[in-house]
């Protein structure tokens, strides 16, 4: 059963910033199903939706490390669980 | 699948206007707590609390780092203290001892408050309700945490005026008793006219007894969200308005509802209710009065207001119905005083009065609610005023409510501090003529005509 996350990245463009999002949700088997990004008054607005069903580390674990990332490479990271956006914007 | 712009609407809801969950609230009966042995009520209340309670404060933080949505408050409504310490209380001081238990209850699951310390007199009081209600100001100065309500008046029944009467004076009470801090414990006691069984906020939250052992109520807010929404409407009609409204309230309604079901099965306690308020806190952006603005007012209380305020009422709910599965509570549009920085505002400028608030109470969904006024308004009256509220909803057949906040030493022109959530308050002019003789007759105000229905 896949077990859907949403990753919003907002914040300053910069090279590399999916690449180093992607290498580290790879390195715990994460897996991404969709990408869409748009750049809006030169700021990067990014969602993916991943699976964390067969993940190595906790939902809160990649939270963390996703926060933690982005804080590195200078965005806002955010992981939230699909239902939220589907209970808001779906029937 | 869902996509970008749905995703970054929904987190602007939250990071920009101030969208959140107001407070998830587990209703726990009492009932079975019942002993005559006083000792033994406690230490049932005790047990019972800090079993059914003890994951809420830990499951509301799963949920929010799992849906990024802040849960502001984690709240526990009580069957009314009257009928459960009715048993083993013979004096007021008694019942007080049943309020340090739910305080101390309320603190060691990490609950913000915990509501209950009730009585239900809308017909009459019980010897157990009057001793109930005669310990309140001890109760509510003696402890932090813990909320009194208590029901004066229903359109089934009537007004309860040896009730009503009996609160002006004890409100003073607990005036006197806080008069070191602006008074600031009567805002943990309300009064009601219809008091809804199944309300999550605070200070009116109880456990009816009509309700299940334990369940779970879920209050939502979000006048931020409604107030952007119609910024992006300005000067459409009232067609386009509404509609707005609607969509906005169905949105902000469904991720309460997500909430209340996750609640509910983490927490192994059934789903309630969704009580679908705007609820407004002294943010900026976070007020009630400012969607009123936004509608087209210079200020809350200026003419038009109440208008304005039924239709975004009436459009609040019928956006939120369809969201929820169950929805209860209070449910509409909250217009507390301090509580609002628009509404303060308004008072500020002198664009509104006691008098409209009051007449805007009888279109959305509570009362006079956080309302500071003159420390010297005599016992009777506040009782006036609670009498006019309760009459307002015994006829409307509706819910009103009235927390009033006489400040001891201050009057018209000063301002009282009540910190955090509960903003700062002007102290409002209160009608100076005297009703003491209307509200010293004994008894009570009969059922209105349209109550009889059978």
């Amino acid at each position: 059963m896949e077990n859907k996350v949403i990753i919003t990245v907002v914040g300053k463009d910069t090279v590399g910033i999916i690449a180093r999002i992607c290498t580290y949700l790879a390195g715990c088997k994460v897996n991404v199903l969709d990408i869409t990004q748009t750049i809006v008054q030169g700021f990067f607005n990014m969602m993916m939706i991943v699976d964390i069903n067969a993940a190595t580390k906790s939902f809160d674990d990649v939270q963390k490390d996703l926060e933690t990332l982005g804080d590195e490479i200078g965005v806002q990271i955010k992981a939230q669980k699909e239902d939220i956006f589907n209970a808001m914007h779906r029937l | 699948m869902v996509n970008l712009q749905e995703v970054l609407e929904t987190n602007k809801m939250v990071e920009e206007q101030t969208l959140d969950v107001r407070t998830i609230t587990i209703g726990i009966s009492l009932l079975e707590c019942i002993d005559s042995d006083l000792k033994k009520v406690n230490e049932n209340v005790y047990n019972r609390i800090t079993t059914v309670a003890k994951d809420l404060d830990k499951v509301a933080k799963e949920i929010e780092r799992d849906y990024g949505i802040p849960i502001v408050n984690r709240r526990i409504s009580v069957t009314p203290i009257a009928l459960v310490g009715g048993a083993a209380c013979k004096k007021p001081e008694d019942f007080v001892t049943l309020a340090h238990t739910l305080d101390k209850a309320a603190e060691a699951v990490g609950a913000n408050l915990i509501g209950g310390y009730s009585a239900l007199v809308s017909k009459g009081m019980t010897t157990a309700d009057e001793m109930l209600i005669r310990s309140i100001p001890q109760a509510l100065c003696e402890t932090q945490r813990v909320c009194s309500s208590v029901n004066l008046a229903s359109t089934k029944t009537g007004i309860n005026m040896d009730a009503v009467r009996l609160m002006g004076d004890i409100l003073l009470q607990v005036a006197d008793r806080s008069k070191d801090r602006d008074s600031v414990d009567c805002m943990k006691l309300v009064v009601f006219c219809n008091a809804p069984d199944d309300n999550p906020f605070m200070a009116g939250a109880f456990h009816g007894v009509t309700e299940a052992d334990a369940i779970i109520n879920v209050g939502v807010s979000g006048p931020g969200v409604v107030k952007k929404a119609l910024e992006q409407v300005r000067g459409e009609s009232f067609e386009v308005l509404c509609e707005t409204i609607k969509k906005t309230a169905f949105k902000v309604t469904r991720v309460g509802q997500l909430v209340a079901q996750e609640a509910s099965k983490r927490l192994g306690i059934p789903f309630g209710i969704i009580d679908l308020s705007l609820a407004p806190t002294p943010a900026i952006g976070d007020s009630v009065a400012d969607i009123l603005c936004e509608i087209g007012l210079e200020y809350a209380g200026a003419p038009g207001t109440t208008a304005a305020l039924a239709m975004l009422n009436d459009q609040v709910k019928k956006g939120g119905v369809m969201a929820s599965s169950y929805v209860g509570g209070l449910s509409g549009a909250f217009i507390p005083v301090s509580e609002d920085q628009g509404m303060i505002n308004s008072v500020e400028a002198g664009a509104i009065t006691l008098e409209k608030l009051e007449a805007m109470t009888c279109v959305c969904s509570v009362g006079l609610d956080m309302i500071a006024i003159p420390g010297d308004t005599p016992a009777t009256t506040i009782s006036g005023m609670i009498a006019d509220e309760m009459a307002l909803g015994m006829v409307n057949q509706k819910t009103t409510a009235a927390r009033l906040i006489p400040v001891i030493g201050k009057g018209v022109g000063d301002t009282v501090e009540f910190g955090g959530l509960f903003g700062y308050a002007p102290i409002m002019p209160v009608n100076k003529f005297s009703c003491a003789d209307f509200i010293n007759r004994q008894g009570r105000i009969p059922a209105p005509i349209h109550s009889f229905k059978n």
